[in-house]
């Protein structure tokens, strides 16, 4: 028993089974399928943020250009779904039927050669993770081992993002250009746009979320995750200790650009296009802004708050569209000036003190019952209240100190 | 065809380069001060290129109306007023946002984003949604041609004008004044020269103003070239984050070479293949280079 | 005042004598009075014809109301160009409402903002078409946005009026094409070029997108195998560029007797800026566009395309009555400063051409709507007489004006016909 309930708070089971039972329950019954698919779409860039709180709340390291790995892990999704949706009697109008529509725009007249291999499913599957990965690997190797970081990596990343956004641009014949790839259908004959497969989708997505949390959440609680916070602080006394900063860090980036491949090509497969505008830098700024409202330390809180950006989105671009630029604003303004920890520091600092001093309080009462139980809870409450509770508001490194010593 | 009308547009083509050359650079320098002195990255400089670009047009609609005989002699004054405006902009940022932030370098990088959106909107709600572009002196519309056949655009002309003058003047500045002392000062070492007394806080207050300042003369020179909209900010930035991360971020010198090397490319590819794929090309060397030297061309000395 | 017993008698009654989609209030008072559908108060016709007839679909209405959709960007950077198209939209469902709405409903919008989002774009459509249940919805500008939301109109069986000049290569059986095609477009133009302008050799440029890509190749075959002239250059530049130099200089090197341009957005103001700061001006180079309308107009600023020529179906100098009284309600509802360019006014039919086919359907029901649209005639369109094509498309003439330093457009020709609509042209792919 008391082992389960160190597993639980170890891994901070408890705000995941919240989590799940939210996203699996909750949500579901309460949203038409129209909504339930809209929140299905921004659970896709949960993915993003999920990794974005590895790698920069935890890695200290921020990329600005994660929309590169979704939209590659998109792509690889989509150019799967489009040559199945370009067979050659749906496309018996073009001058070369059975190419992608854009394909035929542009003059091309027969599949590229790169093309061929995304008519396996097999093979798109593991393109989804590997490509990003792959070009993670490439950016992150070239950059940590001569131990370009900070802000300077934060540009790069984003240099990245742009140069790829004008190649998928100019490159239209190839891969759609400006328009995207649209009009995804079917994958292996299944409809993917009738209710019934949106459903699915969406648990789809929900059971690989909750379970990329879950993998996070194992390594942090390691011996990886302690290092990472170790780098972050302090990475000259890491290296000096003999650990190899680079090697950690091009993991930790390569995992959270394969996490966002998943969430792209589960965004091509609900929303059944992709298009450069992910890919871009507006879009890899934004979900950093997700991570950094749900808490830039903790992978729920990630998915929190890119469910709440995101729905404050749609609703204040319903309602009063001038106002959301200056609601976005305020937003990042006011997450880095007032809440560096985000929704799950204000948890963290107001919620859980609070209910600590709650409990206590209880304790003592029962302490005037049983005098000698109630100096020992006492005294088992205390520190932790203490370890808890401290100072206004969390800068990264008291923060991370308290979760490392929680690990 | 023959042999001096291939001479004039080689000398024509060897202008193109120069001044987006010019360009470039004056899109860049401003940033370059900014994360050179300061280590911080400042998402809004477009928007700050934008406040030039807008006092630009604004004024020229302000003469049109009161002051029809100003036209010729406008141009100037409104570029020194951008420089104003955007430099007074820089230092109430600086003032109520960036020094809470300097311990927290890729925060600035979010909360100027922030007011970069905030900025955006600002300029839909006030000025309008629609792009404008202001009316030029006759001085500075179409081509100054000493030979037929050879046209040098004057807009060009005064880019490069103003760039050279820019260029130096921060140079200048920053090797001969007290400004540029403390601020070479405060670069090497914060906190030796805190303790002989430069007032850093100050030394980087003026800094980042002058960033956006020159950021705001960059915007009213663009005038000269495109059109201003609410968003033209990010379109303008793009470039010069690539400068600037080319050139090695902390370096001025990196990011006139880079400037210079960026434009020479494009220039020189854009004449013999098409557009698109010469963008790409360039864009491409760039990545190539910075896989090979991810620092940049110059990078500073000091490790981080 | 009596009524015919079947709906559809008196509907096609009323377009024959008098094509119901008259924009103008005054002219249906004086010349329409004997029209059933004024003199019969709303409510009373809308008896006539009751939801449960007209609707069989579970689209939005109620006894006198029913919604429709508008999807543009009122943010971002096409917001630049949609603001005319939302405007003159708006302006239509005005004028219509005022007189008396459609089979005694009126007309109620719902607005959302595709923000120059392709993605927003898509996921505005979803909500307009499930969450709304909108009759119609007017909207979209760029061929990305249309290509977005097409999947889902055809999905849920929506339907969608298109307002912008596009590439063609598209026939949706939800979608209503209001601009012209790109051979409508195109090939009057050039055919002015030659013969008018005696052009042989011929530039293409154009922003690196569909649009202008698809619109090039048409030029270019039809230059070659056509009107057997020469194409001495073919070039395309990344959305949002402002570096013309070394363009100015090939074109130079080049010397076409005709530069033919599709540039769009910010790249349209340094295009023209370029042009004429490398001395190519109007008095020297025959110059024609298909991307200037009196809206970018105002940007690129007259003293930098005077002289050069644009290719359009309507200007909003057009000298005939229908458009007078287009452009004096413009003007009255969004200021005397406010300009109409060739969009604004495809845009400005859609409610019109919508209303004209659900009245002849005697439904609001889309699959009816579609079915009763092909055949529709708009006497009282500012550009003049339009008719719409089975495809889906308009009918309508082509004209070439020359830009004044103004910045207002001079008409200088005209094609003497409708020219058919043809999105896949044959021979041209």
């Amino acid at each position: 028993m008391t082992a389960l309930r160190d597993l639980i708070k170890r891994y901070q089971l408890a705000s995941v089974l919240v989590l799940t039972l939210l996203l699996a329950v909750v949500l579901p019954l309460t949203l038409d399928i129209f909504r339930l698919n809209l929140v299905g779409k921004y659970l896709t860039y949960a993915f993003v943020a999920v990794g974005l709180v590895m790698v920069w709340g935890y890695g200290g390291v921020l990329s600005l250009g994660q929309g590169v790995f979704f939209g590659l892990g998109g792509y690889a999704m989509a150019m799967f779904l489009k040559l199945e949706a370009s067979d050659p009697i749906t496309t018996k109008i073009q001058s070369t039927p059975g190419i992608p529509d854009f394909m035929d725009w542009n003059q091309l007249t027969a599949l590229p050669l790169f093309w061929e291999p995304f008519k396996s499913l097999p093979f798109t599957l593991i393109a989804v993770i590997a490509v990003p990965t792959l070009l993670a690997w490439i950016i992150s190797y070239a950059m940590f081992k001569r131990r370009v970081g900070g802000v300077y990596f934060a540009i790069i990343t984003q240099a990245v993002a742009l140069i790829l956004t004008v190649l998928i641009i100019g490159q239209q014949g190839y891969t759609g250009g400006v328009n995207g790839m649209t009009d995804l259908k079917t994958m292996l004959g299944w409809d993917t746009r009738t209710n019934g497969a949106k459903y699915i989708l969406y648990y789809v997505c929900v059971a690989l979320l909750i379970g990329s949390i879950l993998l996070c959440r194992w390594i942090q609680t390691g011996k990886a995750g302690t290092l990472l916070l170790a780098m972050r602080d302090k990475e000259d006394r890491v290296r000096f200790s003999g650990y190899d900063v680079a090697n950690f860090r091009v993991f930790t980036f390569c995992l959270t650009a394969a996490l966002s491949g998943i969430g792209g090509a589960l965004f091509s497969l609900q929303v059944g296009f992709m298009s450069p505008s992910f890919v871009g830098i507006v879009p890899s700024i934004e979900m950093v802004i997700f991570a950094a409202v749900g808490g830039r330390m903790s992978l729920v809180g990630a998915v929190y708050g890119t469910l709440l950006v995101n729905a404050g989105k749609t609703f204040f671009s319903e309602s009063f569209p001038d106002l959301w630029l200056f609601l976005m604003a305020a937003l990042f303004i006011g997450v880095t000036m007032a809440f560096p920890m985000g929704l799950a520091g204000l948890w963290q600092d107001h919620v859980v003190p609070w209910w600590a001093k709650r409990r206590s309080e209880m304790r003592k009462d029962k302490a005037a019952a049983a005098r000698r139980a109630a100096e020992d809870d006492a005294s088992g409450a205390a520190p932790e209240a203490a370890a808890k509770a401290p100072r206004a508001a969390g800068t990264p490194e008291r923060l991370g100190d308290v979760a490392g010593q929680r690990a | 065809m023959n042999f001096s009308d291939l001479l004039n547009i080689g000398l024509m083509q060897g202008f193109a380069g120069l001044s987006l050359f010019a360009v470039l650079l004056l899109m860049g320098l401003g940033l370059a001060i900014i994360f050179g002195q300061m280590g911080v990255i400042n998402m809004a400089h477009g928007e700050f290129m934008a406040i030039g670009a807008y006092t630009i047009y604004l004024g020229s609609q302000l003469t049109e109306q009161y002051a029809p005989s100003l036209m010729p002699v406008y141009f100037p004054l409104a570029v020194i007023l951008a420089f104003c405006f955007a430099f007074a902009g820089g230092w109430l940022i600086e003032w109520s946002l960036i020094r809470h932030l300097y311990k927290r370098p890729l925060d600035t990088l979010l909360a100027t984003w922030g007011i970069s959106l905030a900025m955006q909107q600002c300029f839909r709600t006030f000025i309008g949604p629609k792009e404008v572009s202001p009316t030029l002196p006759d001085w500075l519309l179409g081509s100054w041609a000493p030979v037929s056949g050879l046209d040098i655009p004057r807009n060009g002309m005064f880019v490069l004008a103003l760039t050279a003058v820019v260029t130096c003047g921060v140079l200048l500045a920053l090797s001969k004044s007290r400004w540029g002392l403390r601020v070479r000062a405060t670069v090497s070492n914060r906190v030796m020269a805190n303790a002989t007394g430069i007032d850093t806080r100050k030394t980087d207050r003026l800094t980042f103003a002058i960033g956006c300042g020159i950021a705001g003369v960059a915007g009213a020179a663009f005038t000269t070239i495109g059109s201003t909209g609410p968003t033209s900010g990010q379109l303008y930035i793009v470039d010069s984050f690539l400068v600037v991360t080319f050139g090695g971020a902390a370096s001025l010198l990196g990011t006139v070479v880079s400037a210079f090397g960026i434009a020479q490319t494009q220039s020189l590819a854009e004449f013999f293949m098409p557009g698109s794929m010469a963008k790409m090309l360039t864009l491409t060397l760039i990545v190539v280079i910075l896989m090979m030297r991810p620092q940049g061309l110059f990078a500073s000395k000091v490790r981080r | 005042m009596s009524q015919p017993e079947n709906p559809h008698d008196r509907l096609k009654g009323v377009s024959d004598s008098a094509d119901a989609p008259s924009p103008f209030r005054r002219r249906i008072l004086q010349g329409l009075s004997a029209m059933p559908i004024l003199a019969v108060p709303g409510i009373s016709l809308a008896q006539k014809f009751p939801t449960a007839k007209v609707n069989t679909t579970k689209l939005a209405m109620t006894e006198t109301e029913v919604t429709v959709g508008q999807l543009h960007s009122s943010t971002g950077t096409m917001a630049i160009s949609e603001t005319g198209s939302i405007q003159a939209e708006q302006l239509a469902i005005d004028q219509i409402n005022a007189m008396g709405g459609i089979l005694g409903r009126k007309i109620k919008v719902i607005k959302e903002d595709g923000a120059s989002d392709w993605p927003t774009f898509a996921e505005k459509s979803k909500k307009l078409l499930i969450n709304d249940r909108c009759a119609t919805v007017f909207g979209c500008w760029t061929s990305a946005s249309r290509k977005a939301v097409l999947p889902v109109f055809e999905k849920e069986n929506g339907l969608l009026y298109y307002p912008t000049f596009y590439e063609g290569l598209e026939q949706s059986k939800n979608v209503f094409y209001t601009g012209q095609e790109a051979t409508q477009q195109i090939l009057y133009g050039l055919d002015w070029a030659k013969n008018e302008k005696k052009a042989k050799s011929f530039f293409l440029i154009g922003s690196d997108y569909i649009w202008p890509r698809t619109s090039m190749k048409i030029a270019r075959k039809h230059i070659e195998n056509f009107q057997k002239g020469k194409v001495v250059g073919e070039e395309y530049y990344p959305l949002g560029s402002t570096n013309f130099g070394s363009l100015m200089n090939k074109i130079k090197l080049q010397k076409p007797d005709c530069i033919f341009a599709a540039v769009v957005g910010g790249s349209n103001v340094a295009f023209y800026k370029a042009l004429k700061a490398a001395g190519i001006t109007g008095n020297k180079q025959l110059l024609l566009t298909l991307s200037v309308t009196e809206d970018e107009m105002t940007g690129v600023g007259g003293e930098n395309f005077a002289g050069f020529y644009s290719s359009m179906k309507y200007f909003q100098s057009l000298d005939n009555d229908n458009n007078k009284k287009f452009v004096a309600a413009f003007k009255a509802k969004y200021g005397p400063k406010s300009v109409i360019g060739d969009v604004t006014q495809a845009a400005y039919l859609g409610p019109w051409l919508w209303k004209a086919a659900v009245e002849r359907a005697g439904s609001f029901d889309v699959d009816k709507v579609v079915a009763a649209s092909p055949g529709i005639e708009l006497k009282q369109a500012p550009e003049g007489y339009v008719k719409l094509d089975a495809n889906h498309h308009l009918w309508s003439k082509s004209r070439i004006a020359m830009g004044q330093p103004d910045a207002t457009f001079k008409v200088v020709a005209e094609s003497p016909q409708l020219i058919k609509p043809d999105p896949f042209p044959k021979g041209y792919q």
